[in-house]
């Protein structure tokens, strides 16, 4: 089977992109501790008043979380340049999407830690008050994590193999998550006063309809992304 | 990679000078015509003036992006240049007509809602896509290797006219209580007359400008096609 075979190689390029990062470490505790300075900043800008900070904290934390991740997604492709490895990669059998989904995967692990990581000291510094809604929460947090990875993780194909590529960067991909910021910060912000206006599921259909269409386009214009 | 005896034609541009005349002479002509013609209105005085430049230009801003969608799509099709050169020079004459947009919305706003600038919906999508192109064109200064500047701003083109709606819909969401562009069905005739007027003069602008956009970058694309060929030592 052709198509069991790409699954082989997306495990391959995940397992590749994680154990890279678990060998070395500093990159992820490094991001991890950007992540949590970040909040702090956040904090001085909007504190110490402890209402002020509870209402700013969806916001807070989704920005935090997406400096953070910013980061990651251009080390992705930074590893395979360094020595190479890229232009190996590509010689190997199999269609292009299975390399994209294979950064992509290992790249939400990535981010998704981070965000976890992010949220813990978040709430702690922020005086959050978890909602009983939390599952509802859980799938913001998912469906705008893969938001951010999906462009994040395409992007970064380009911007990391071209001039002045930490600048390319966040400007490609910032206007486009708007969407997703708007739509995961919102939602977030509702569920945790008890989502009162019965507003958090538009926001929550948006951001699914948003991840996959991006993730379908995605898909379909890596191929000539990555081979030029 | 294309051969090295590939060219694009450059087309003559003679008659383009004239089209350029024309084309701003009718735009001052459809301005003096609705000045003149359209009476101040009742709310906003003369304000309502800059409706003539306002509108079109954000009419002509969306046209310009759903050039680049179609021709940025058109070039990974086919793979001809031309079709890339296009769409830069579509994107560029696009984020001129949308930064017009963004400057004659806060010309109008600061009279009207006492604030250069609002959260308002259509405010803040605007700038939003204001950026997206200004990536777009940054992306294309960064990176100098034709065929991958060209599959690279393509596939931001396409990615940046899809997320146009859901920018749209999600700022609207977010932001509620905007001006709603219910004053336009209430509108006058006159007012619509002149506005469309403008709308065309403005239409020849952006064309004139993608088309002169559009020969310098096949001017300057084919004398690097010229070099690389000498280069190569192939055209003696």
């Amino acid at each position: 089977m052709a198509f069991r075979d790409d699954l082989r190689r997306v495990r391959a390029i995940v397992w590749k992109d994680l154990a890279t990062e678990r060998r070395s470490k500093a990159g992820f505790n490094s991001v991890a501790a950007l992540g949590i300075t970040i909040l702090i900043l956040f904090g001085f800008a909007l504190g110490p008043d402890v209402q002020t900070l509870r209402d700013a904290a969806a916001g807070a934390i989704w920005l935090s979380a997406l400096f953070a991740g910013v980061l990651a997604f251009n080390r992705s492709y930074q590893v395979e340049l360094e020595s190479g490895a890229l232009d190996q990669l590509l010689q190997y059998p199999g269609p292009r999407w299975v390399i994209y989904v294979g950064k992509l995967v290992a790249n939400a692990i990535f981010v998704g830690l981070i965000l976890v990581i992010v949220i813990v000291v978040g709430i702690v510094l922020f005086q959050v008050r978890i909602p009983s809604a939390w599952p509802s929460l859980i799938g913001v947090l998912v469906l705008g994590a893969v938001g951010l990875v999906v462009l994040g993780t395409f992007y970064a194909a380009m911007a990391s193999r071209s001039r002045a590529r930490e600048v390319l960067l966040p400007l490609l991909l910032f206007p486009m998550l708007v969407p997703v910021l708007l739509a995961a910060i919102s939602a977030s912000k509702a569920l945790l006063v008890g989502d009162i206006m019965q507003e958090a599921g538009a926001w929550i259909k948006l951001l699914a309809a948003y991840d996959l269409i991006f993730l379908v386009a995605t898909l379909w214009a890596f191929e000539y992304v990555i081979d030029v | 990679m294309s051969s090295a005896e590939y060219t694009i034609e450059v087309p003559r541009s003679g008659h383009w000078v004239a089209f350029g005349a024309v084309s701003i002479a009718a735009l001052a002509a459809t301005q003096i015509f609705s000045f003149l013609t359209s009476p101040p209105d009742m709310n906003m005085g003369q304000l309502e003036k800059i409706l003539y430049v306002h509108v079109p230009a954000a009419w002509v801003m969306f046209i310009c992006f759903a050039i680049v969608l179609v021709y940025s799509l058109r070039f990974l099709w086919k793979g001809r240049e031309e079709d890339d050169l296009l769409a830069a020079a579509a994107a560029e004459v696009g984020a001129i007509f949308n930064g017009l947009t963004l400057v004659l919305g806060m010309i109008w706003g600061k009279p009207a809602w006492g604030v250069w600038w609002v959260w308002d919906a259509r405010l803040t999508s605007t700038l939003v896509l204001f950026l997206v192109f200004v990536g777009y064109l940054a992306l294309r200064a960064f990176v100098e290797d034709p065929q991958r500047r060209g599959q690279w701003s393509a596939a931001v083109g396409i990615l940046g006219a899809l997320n146009v709606p859901i920018v749209w819909e999600s700022v609207s969401w977010w932001r509620t209580l905007h001006q709603m562009p219910s004053s336009m069905q209430s509108m006058a005739k006159i007012y619509w007359v002149g506005m469309f007027l403008n709308f065309g003069a403005m239409l020849l602008v952006m064309v004139y400008f993608i088309r002169r956009r559009y020969e310098a970058a096949a001017i300057l694309r084919t004398a690097e096609h010229a070099a690389q060929a000498v280069a190569l030592g192939g055209n003696e």
